[in-house]
């Protein structure tokens, strides 16, 4: 085991490193950052100046030299445009889109699962049917439209829930949260659900998938003929067999909710990172983007990684490592 | 012992009402980048810190200069300029003193690592001199006359933050001390900051207890939340949402022509032909067609403006030939926009050799101005209809800004805001022949050359008395834009939307201020 984590470890670097190559040279051949932030006033003198300051005159080459070295002191550069450290600004920004994510996938486990095994024990009853033609429209309706028709109903027309923003927030480990106020969940409510909805059909559509074929398979009808009760039968065994998929999903599904929330969090403001990415790759913030693809590779492994140690634990079948 | 809770209660409930009720929340476009007020020339920016900090001379809603920190700013002789300042107080109780705006100056060419300094705004100052605690004198290398326009942009800090302060203490607010009708609270960056009444104000009480200054770029989520009514004001309405809040009793709009044009630059550094413009069958061309004033006067003849503003812009902009909107003091009276004549525009084609057109590549931005990509299609098309045949290329800012200014293209959008609303600041920007040793037509990314133009630009920078620069200006304008070096097609409009039953007095200078916003008692 722990051999098998330290090659993934490995191979992980090397991950590391050639995207950080790619990203400096496409953020090269884009453009030049000082050309978008600088005043259009300047003249040609203060314009150098500039370009001198944030180190853009050298060679690309010293200047992915400079990253590496500071990136290995675990300095990953300043922002351009903030004059902050990038990490900095970005574990400003992570616990708002952190706890979102957490909360949507939270939210589609607890509204896949059931409606996922309702649908799959009685696929041909009415509510089994309204539930699957439901999940089509989750898969299928773009998320940005979706915000705004949740933003109209809810926020404008109804008045229930405030329409945008963070809310108010508590501090708990120095670092600001909404999910502790009642006001930071009101504001929480349709963010997390609009970033849900995918999620919710996805593991609905699996959960029932699972069902429907595990039902049919010989442990079911051994435990059934064993005399098991119907509530045992399927909230133990079927369960316990169908979650080995839905894990490895929910598990990639967290980590793209955590890197793609950006639509979600512009539509209702909610200032996480994906706003401070696309932001920063508006105006070539290389810093910034390259801090934060950084983390998300990270993460990426992680999760990936937590996902097969889980996989151990829910199904003894699987082994981590091979003999070669 | 009931009744007392009971009471109290009441009491309670109340102020929770009457502090609800004075509290304005703001929904802006942009990030604020920072809570350095030195650090950034970003109109976010300025919009922001202006609550919290004030400047010399500040600009009313209309874009005429008025008196702030500064009481009079009156010259002593060509070089030096003798500031009057006024009795005001930090937000820490110091007094403001002459002392502070020689410290504020100097600090702004040292802020560290800034992006776009606020030394273009200070740099003709170079020596200062305090006669008393209220007076200042500021010196200048040569006669100019535009130092209260670059005053504008300055915001006073207090010399007691001593040597160097940094920008990371202005964010966290140990720094954020400033004279200004608010004081700050929090920063949280591109979410919000909060600020509360200045009670100790040196001008008229601001009506708002509290100020929640919060960042929604996306524009339909801006209007929702004003809607909604969980913000109340937003600014930037985006034009597609125009219409609908016209008509909804629960909003108020409010607009007004800015100082931000909308013109195709035309390329006049390549004398023979370049990649971006051909024959009408591809064939090379021994010249660039550009060069040509016919050719020129052509392509902004076949552009219907009443139409681009009608139907792209939904009518938030005006046609223009200039940089500055009508009822400027350097506003061209006689400097009409071009009328839409396809006709004519042909037979000028004709008559500059080209009676079959060329084929040409109109670049443009897809995520910078209001509807840009939509505006360069709809001038192709135009442009089309005269016999050019137009090629579009849109593609987002990021790589534009860079591309746009290597001379890469024939014609290509941009915009220009005038933030000083004075006219020599496009015409020493992008009129003026590219100097680099002279700092002039810095922003001239077509490189047009009229030494006439030059020669009065050179005049109206050393005319000390306002009314015979503007003369100067009105002539240079005129003689410049009558070349057609750019192609003009509008000025945009400011427009802000209010929750119904407030107002706010719209602005030239894009800037959304608490102190402007009016509740008005039914």
């Amino acid at each position: 085991m722990f051999t098998w984590i330290l090659r993934r470890m490995f191979q992980a670097s090397f991950v590391l490193l050639a995207m950080t190559v790619i990203v400096f040279v496409g953020v090269h051949v884009i453009g030049n950052p000082v050309d978008i932030l600088i005043s259009p006033e300047a003249d040609q003198a203060e314009r150098a100046k500039i370009i001198a300051e944030m180190g853009l005159d050298q060679p690309l080459w010293r200047q992915y030299a400079y990253f590496l070295n500071g990136a290995l002191h675990g300095d990953l550069g300043r922002s351009f445009v903030f004059n902050e450290p990038a990490l900095k600004l970005i574990g400003g920004r992570m616990p708002a889109t952190l706890e979102l994510a957490v909360t949507a996938v939270l939210m589609s486990m607890c509204f896949g699962i059931p409606l996922g095994l309702y649908a799959g024990l009685k696929p041909n009853g009415f509510l089994g049917r309204v539930i699957m033609t439901g999940s089509i429209l989750g898969f299928s309706l773009p998320s940005f439209w979706v915000g705004l028709m949740l933003i109209m109903v809810f926020a404008v027309q109804l008045g229930w829930l405030p329409s945008t923003g963070r809310g108010e927030t508590a501090m708990l480990f120095g670092v600001r949260w909404s999910f502790l106020t009642w006001d930071g969940l009101r504001h929480m409510a349709m963010p997390a659900l609009n970033l849900s909805l995918f999620n919710i059909s996805l593991v609905l559509r699996l959960t029932r998938a699972g069902v429907r074929e595990n039902l049919t398979m010989d442990y079911v009808k051994f435990a059934r003929a064993k005399g098991l009760s119907p509530a045992r039968v399927i909230f133990v065994h079927i369960l316990k067999n169908i979650m080995i998929p839905v894990t490895t999903v929910l598990g990639l599904e967290l980590g793209s909710t955590i890197a793609f929330a950006v639509v979600t969090e512009s539509v209702f403001a909610w200032p996480g990172m994906g706003k401070l990415i696309i932001d920063s790759i508006n105006v070539l913030d290389r810093p910034v983007i390259v801090a934060y693809l950084m983390m998300i590779v990270l993460m990426f492994i992680t999760i990936n990684l937590v996902v097969d140690i889980l996989y151990t634990m829910l199904d003894p079948r699987v082994r981590l490592e091979t003999k070669a | 012992m009931v009744r007392v809770f009971v009471r109290a209660m009441a009491i309670l409930g109340l102020s929770a009402a009457a502090a609800s009720a004075q509290t304005l929340t703001i929904a802006s476009s942009a990030p604020v980048t920072s809570m350095d007020p030195h650090y950034h020339t970003l109109t976010p920016n300025l919009s922001a810190h202006g609550h919290i900090f004030d400047r010399l001379i500040d600009q009313d809603a209309t874009g005429h200069m008025i008196p702030n920190l500064a009481l009079s700013w009156t010259l002593r002789d060509p070089t030096t300029w003798e500031l009057k300042l006024r009795d005001a107080k930090f937000h820490d109780g110091t007094p403001f003193t002459a002392e502070d705006v020689a410290y504020t100056l100097a600090r702004v060419p040292k802020v560290k690592n800034s992006p776009a300094s606020f030394q273009i705004y200070t740099r003709a100052v170079v020596a200062t001199e305090i006669l008393d605690s209220h007076t200042i004198l500021l010196k200048t290398a040569s006669p100019y006359p535009l130092l209260p326009q670059d005053l504008l942009q300055v915001f006073m800090i207090s010399h007691k933050l001593g040597a160097e302060p940094s920008t990371e203490d202005f964010n966290s607010g140990k720094n954020a001390i400033g004279t200004g009708p608010f004081r700050f609270v929090s920063y949280q960056p591109g979410n919000k900051i909060e600020m509360v009444r200045n009670d100790a104000y040196w001008g008229p009480k601001p009506y708002w207890a509290r100020v929640d200054y919060r960042v929604i770029s996306n524009d339909a989520g801006r209007t929702a939340s004003l809607l909604a009514g969980d913000v109340g004001i937003i600014e930037f309405v985006p034009p597609a949402d125009l219409a609908k809040l016209r008509t909804d009793p629960r909003v108020v709009v409010s607009e007004v022509v800015s100082n931000r044009s909308i013109y195709l630059w035309l390329d006049h550094s390549h004398d023979a032909t370049m990649p971006e413009i051909t024959g009408p069958n591809g064939e090379v061309l021994p010249k660039n067609p550009l060069k040509d004033l016919r050719v020129r006067q052509a392509l902004s003849l076949a552009i219907n403006r009443a139409g681009i503003v009608e139907r792209v812009m939904e009518g938030a902009a005006i046609p223009t030939k200039q940089y500055l909107p009508p009822g400027n003091s350097n506003h061209v009276d006689d400097l009409l926009p071009d009328p839409f004549q396809a006709d004519r525009a042909k037979a000028l084609l004709a008559e500059a050799g080209y009676p079959n057109g060329f084929r040409i590549t109109l670049h443009g931005p897809n995520d910078r101005y209001v509807n840009d990509a939509k505006i360069v299609q709809a001038v192709a098309q135009m442009w089309q209809r005269i016999g050019v045949q137009t090629t579009v290329d849109t593609m987002p800012w990021s790589s534009y800004a860079t591309r746009a200014g290597k001379q890469e293209f024939a014609a290509f959008l941009l915009g220009w805001g005038v933030n000083s609303g004075e006219g020599t600041n496009p015409l020493r920007a992008q009129i003026a022949t590219w100097n680099p040793e002279r700092g002039l037509g810095t922003a001239n990314r077509g490189r047009y050359s009229n030494p006439a133009v030059d020669a009065l630009i050179d005049q109206a920078m050393t005319a000390m008395d306002r009314g015979e620069r503007d003369k100067i200006v009105l002539r240079a304008m005129k003689m410049a834009m009558e070349d057609v070096p750019v192609i003009m097609l509008h000025l945009q409009k400011n427009i802000w939307a209010t929750r119904k039953g407030l107002t706010f007095a719209a602005r030239t200078d894009e800037e959304t201020r608490a102190t402007g916003v009016i509740e008005v008692k039914p």
